[in-house]
């Protein structure tokens, strides 16, 4: 079977393909960069940013995205490893040339990011933040890919239904009788309408993920750790 | 769209768990506990009304076998009626392609939470009633392979349950083995996962830690006196742990846990005889007592005829010299 991996299309030989890629494998993974940036050498928001553009710059570098194997470890990890050893070259080389010219600039939101900054715990590591980080990334991801879908399959309902009773913190959480009465639905169409949202949000996420993970191994790995199942 | 909360993310790492019961009788209720290979759910039968536990697979598994292992196991256990093997109703495939079995709930303890309030006594019987299902599982060729005090219920009457039997295998039979037992065991594979390690530290035997492929129903012995162990000092078992336990029963428990398998006992059941002993004062096979050792039990076996036969012995001591003088 055919596996479609932007981890091997960021390796491709065309620069078309590399940035599609490249831009897929950044919209999962710069606010855990960001974050990372930001929590482990105590950046400024603007230095963060600034690193977060020029990493996945550099990233477009054949070479660099080259030197990930797969069957070696994790892209997560390479990826993190990467940003490390990318922060301390850029640290010696204080007259770095900026790399991020002739790349779409990422659309990074660091208002957004500042503001779940300042709800982490003092007790996290940098490192295991960048982790939940990832799953928060992938889930967004995911969700994204949900309401496309349920938007041109009229589904907007089974979306709306989901969002108000998996999302949403309230307290307490609605009952399905609830939610039957707010969408005049019959309650059991609330159960069906959910059942499918689920299905769709997982689906959703998992082609995700098997899109950045390069082998099916590393695919159930870190679908585990996705899931909460393993650490 | 809005930003995702932690709360928010952990409800959906629970979504994303949650198995699809769509066009099955069973509705979920709440989780219940994670095994190695999946989640186990309570859920309503929407038919007989009540509940059950549902083992699921994981939605994507460590490897790709685990389903057969699954199915494997439900096989196993609907094979093995016995009161103290939790009985399977149901098995199949979920919609969203998940292998699951449906068992009965077990209201109830492990055997780690119910052991700390009972006395020495109770813990030896309630040892017996663990080797009791586990040998009729190896008379009929079935290791488990995994026993632990967690993997041990008490139900809410008191019955003693033997769980998880997803690491369980078709083993060769112990010699007492019945004729019958080779007709239950066509069609079975030997072994899932040959050579692999499974298993807990502590309560899994040497053989069993190097991925011996000829680990037999011997295994689940050396387990078994691990478990008496635990009962016994409260801790996994540890020479250090054994102050204070009586002599005999830790030569049950180390001959039980011997490194060669050809000095443990070979039956479950040839254990139970030497705890039962253990009960009456009778001597312990796993044990040579000493003289002294020897008297005390048959002081505490016969209380009531020691004390009348010294009892007589020194009237008449008395009679012999009040007669001479």
């Amino acid at each position: 079977m055919t596996r479609y991996s932007v981890v091997s299309a960021a390796q491709s030989d065309d620069p078309a393909t590399r940035t599609r890629a490249i831009e897929a494998i950044s919209a999962a993974y710069w606010k855990p960069l960001y974050k990372y940036v930001r929590m482990k050498w105590n950046s400024t928001p603007e230095d963060a940013a600034d690193f977060t553009q020029e990493f996945f710059a550099r990233l477009l570098e054949k070479e660099f995205i080259d030197s990930y194997d797969s069957s070696k470890g994790r892209l997560r990890t390479f990826l993190r490893t990467c940003a490390d050893r990318f922060f301390m070259n850029q640290q010696r080389d204080a007259t770095r040339q900026k790399r991020a010219a002739g790349y779409a600039h990422l659309p990074i939101d660091v208002a957004d990011a500042e503001r779940e900054l300042a709800t982490i715990s003092a007790s996290e590591t940098p490192e295991d933040n960048f982790d939940k980080e990832w799953v928060r990334s992938l889930f967004a991801l995911g969700l994204q890919g949900m309401r496309k879908n349920c938007e041109s399959a009229g589904k907007m309902v089974h979306f709306h239904l989901f969002e108000r009773y998996d999302l949403e913190n309230s307290d307490p959480k609605p009952s399905y009788a609830d939610l039957a009465k707010e969408f005049g639905l019959p309650p059991t169409d609330v159960t069906n309408y959910l059942a499918f949202a689920r299905r769709e949000f997982r689906r959703c996420v998992l082609d995700q993920l098997r899109e950045m993970t390069a082998s099916e191994e590393e695919f159930r790995r870190e679908a585990r750790v996705l899931l909460g199942v393993d650490s | 769209m809005k930003p995702l909360t932690d709360s928010a993310v952990a409800r959906l790492q629970t979504d994303m768990q949650l198995p699809d019961l769509s066009g099955t009788r069973y509705c979920v209720i709440r989780y219940l506990a994670r095994g190695g290979m999946g989640t186990v759910w309570l859920v309503e039968d929407t038919v007989l009304l009540r509940r059950v536990a549902l083992k699921v697979l994981d939605l994507v598994s460590p490897a790709e076998d685990v389903a057969e292992r699954l199915l494997q196991e439900a096989r196993i256990l609907a094979s093995l009626e016995h009161p103290g093997i939790v009985p399977v109703h149901d098995a199949g495939t979920l919609a969203d392609g998940r292998a699951f079995y449906c068992m009965k709930f077990i209201e109830g303890h492990t055997l780690a939470e119910h052991v700390a309030e009972k006395g020495l006594r109770e813990r030896i019987r309630l040892l017996e009633r663990i080797a009791e299902p586990l040998d009729f599982a190896h008379v009929r060729g079935f290791i488990h392979r995994d026993l632990k005090p967690e993997n041990i219920m008490i139900g809410a009457f008191g019955e003693v349950l033997i769980m998880d039997w997803g690491l369980a295998r078709v083993g060769e039979q112990p010699e007492s083995g019945t004729s019958n037992s080779s007709r239950s065991r066509q069609g079975r594979s030997r072994d899932t996962l040959q050579g692999s390690i499974l298993g807990t530290p502590g309560y899994m035997s040497p053989e069993q830690a190097r991925a011996d492929s000829k680990v037999d129903h011997r295994t689940d012995i050396f387990s078994l006196g691990a478990i008496l162990w635990f009962m016994l000092t409260g801790e996994a078992p540890d020479k250090e742990s054994s102050v204070g336990l009586p002599r005999p029963l830790r030569a049950i428990c180390t001959k039980a846990m011997a490194a060669d398998p050809g000095e443990r006992y070979s039956s479950a059941g040839a254990m139970n005889a030497d705890l039962a002993k253990y009960l009456t004062n009778a001597p312990v096979g796993a044990y040579r007592e000493s003289w002294f050792e020897r008297a005390g039990r048959i002081y505490a076996r016969h209380r009531v005829a020691v004390v009348l036969l010294a009892a007589y012995l020194l009237m008449r001591g008395f009679f012999i010299l009040w007669s001479r003088r």
